[in-house]
């Protein structure tokens, strides 16, 4: 008996080894289907927590910016863009690689990682 | 047939088995392939050309999205040439870190190069249970690094993260994991009689060969040349940790050059990043992990830089090399990446001569190709540079980076 054959035969015995993630089944829309869970009509089935310092989607809290354009100059991404007239900055989540050099950079903390990783959309905005 | 009468079929660019572009023109008679042509040039991002329109802290970066299996490997390149022209010096414990980092990576690169051999050869279960193993180092990689795949953990002068003591342990419990493991992974792959039957003496690159082509990394390593940059040219923390070439003589008592051979190879290199991470953690120094801790600081430091430089790293495929040159502004004059496939897909063209149509997939796939990381541009203006032309661009380009700036940019990367 081959060596692979045997691991086929144990895993018969086994517990998949797939998280099955947002739902054990096949939803006909996934992004229906996070709709409906939102409004407590579906139960998702939970990810896998992520780590400690995961690096997900990057939230700007505008109110602190004090426009200092030191996270354009570091993005790699052009993911940040100035707004001169408001001296603020534009985060664009769809161009971003998630480097976290702005975050780094940043003096007054106005860019921050959350844990959300759940980005993929049809839509830019 | 009549005796002496070949076909040509085209492998390619958008072919089932090969997972990125890239076309093989093969001449064959019955099913043996006669000779190979290999056409490149399908892919371009021109991620070089972007290079040169950012400052080196926005490029370590970018220089990571060029490979997104050996994504280490570029911004370490990077770094070490912006480094150098910079005379920047790293610190100690950085180098234990960036070491440790490539190495889960080089891990990472082989189980998924194995899962996609074993798919090549229609073997799809061994392909799952491969690529089952390989989850234990995305999730080490995530946990050290907060992504599983994109690490953005090496920058100019050092590391972003440090490795703290408490994060021992989930290390040395995947290196454990793939200790234990590695005796599973020889048997599926090495004593499988399918396997053997489908990789023992195909694709064969004679050592002669090897050499001639200049191959590198484990394509050349499974053909007996012992070639290894960590050996040969340490840097970062490999002068202390006595890394040396693997071959396949270690394993099979024996050097045939074959897809087999270069399979063992690669298991083989599983078991040694394994323990260099495991003396990487034990001989880790204390000490700061960046020269510099504030980014902006960085910023201003690669701001003018003068002078050209090069980076050399082991990836996982082979020896990677960037050249950096900087004139003082404050955007790279030019930037030439060299991934390891430039250098390996040349031997393509010995290993399919008398190979059969089936076992052209397995073959190509043995060298782990990368053809977005290879290619560079060869379309201008909406139409394709022939090889004249092109050569032509080539050496105006060099003409006018050894006469330096003033000269007008080549157009061309």
């Amino acid at each position: 008996m081959t060596a692979m054959l045997r691991e086929l035969l144990k895993q018969l015995f086994k517990r998949p080894f797939t998280n099955k993630f947002p739902s054990k089944r096949i939803p006909e829309s996934v992004n229906g289907f996070l709709e409906k869970a939102e409004k407590g009509k579906a139960k998702i089935n939970p990810a896998i927590p992520v780590p400690e310092g995961f690096r997900g989607r990057i939230e700007y809290y505008r109110e602190k910016c004090i426009g200092c354009q030191l996270c354009t100059k570091v993005c790699p991404a052009d993911a940040i863009v100035f707004l001169p007239k408001e001296k603020k900055v534009e985060y664009h989540l769809f161009r971003c690689s998630f480097c976290g050099q702005c975050v780094e950079i940043c003096p007054v903390k106005a860019l921050e990682f959350t844990k959300e990783f759940l980005l993929a959309d049809y839509k830019k905005d | 047939m009549s005796e002496g009468k070949t076909f040509k079929i085209a492998v390619g660019p958008v072919h089932p088995a090969l997972k990125e572009p890239v076309q093989l023109n093969c001449e064959i008679e019955g099913e043996q392939v006669k000779h190979v042509d290999i056409e490149l040039s399908q892919v371009h991002r021109s991620i070089e050309w972007i290079g040169t329109r950012r400052n080196p802290v926005q490029v370590v970066f970018l220089a990571e999205k060029i490979c997104g299996i050996c994504n280490i490997c570029h911004t370490l390149c990077f770094c070490e040439a912006v480094e150098s022209i910079a005379g920047i010096e790293v610190p100690a414990r950085a180098h234990y870190i960036r070491t440790i980092a490539a190495e889960l990576e080089r891990i990472h690169s082989h189980i998924l190069w194995a899962g996609v051999a074993a798919h090549e050869l229609g073997f799809d279960s061994v392909m799952h249970y491969t690529w089952k193993l390989r989850e234990k180092v995305l999730d080490t990689t995530e946990y050290l690094t907060g992504n599983r795949i994109g690490k953005a953990i090496v920058t100019i002068g050092g590391t972003k993260r440090d490795i703290e003591e408490k994060q021992f342990g989930k290390i040395r419990e995947a290196c454990n994991y793939y200790r234990q493991n590695f005796s599973r992974l020889r048997d599926i792959f090495l004593k499988d009689p399918i396997i053997k039957a489908r990789a023992r003496d195909i694709g064969i690159l004679r050592r002669d060969d090897a050499l001639s082509l200049c191959a590198v990394g484990p394509t050349a390593r499974a053909s007996g040349v012992k070639k290894d940059v960590r050996q040969d040219e340490a840097y970062a923390a490999y002068p202390d940790l006595d890394v040396k070439a693997i071959t396949p003589k270690e394993l099979l008592g024996e050097i045939r050059g074959d897809v087999y051979d270069r399979i063992a190879v690669r298991l083989l290199e599983v078991l040694q990043s394994v323990e260099l991470i495991e003396k990487c953690l034990k001989q880790m120094p204390e000490g700061k992990i960046a020269y510099e801790s504030k980014l902006a600081k960085v910023l201003s430091d690669v701001k003018q830089l003068k002078g050209e430089a090069i980076g050399r790293h082991e990836a996982p495929r082979g020896e990677v090399f960037h050249y950096l040159k900087m004139v003082g502004e404050e955007t790279p004059y030019s930037w030439k990446v060299r991934a390891p496939t430039y250098n390996n897909i040349l031997s393509w063209i010995p290993m399919l001569k008398g190979a059969q149509i089936a076992d052209i997939p397995i073959v190509a796939a043995s060298i782990d190709p990368c053809m977005s990381c290879t290619n560079r541009a060869a379309i201008a203006d909406g139409k394709e540079l022939g090889n004249e032309k092109l050569h032509r661009l080539s050496v105006e380009k060099t003409r006018s980076l050894k006469k330096g700036p003033g000269s007008e940019r080549g157009n061309c990367n």
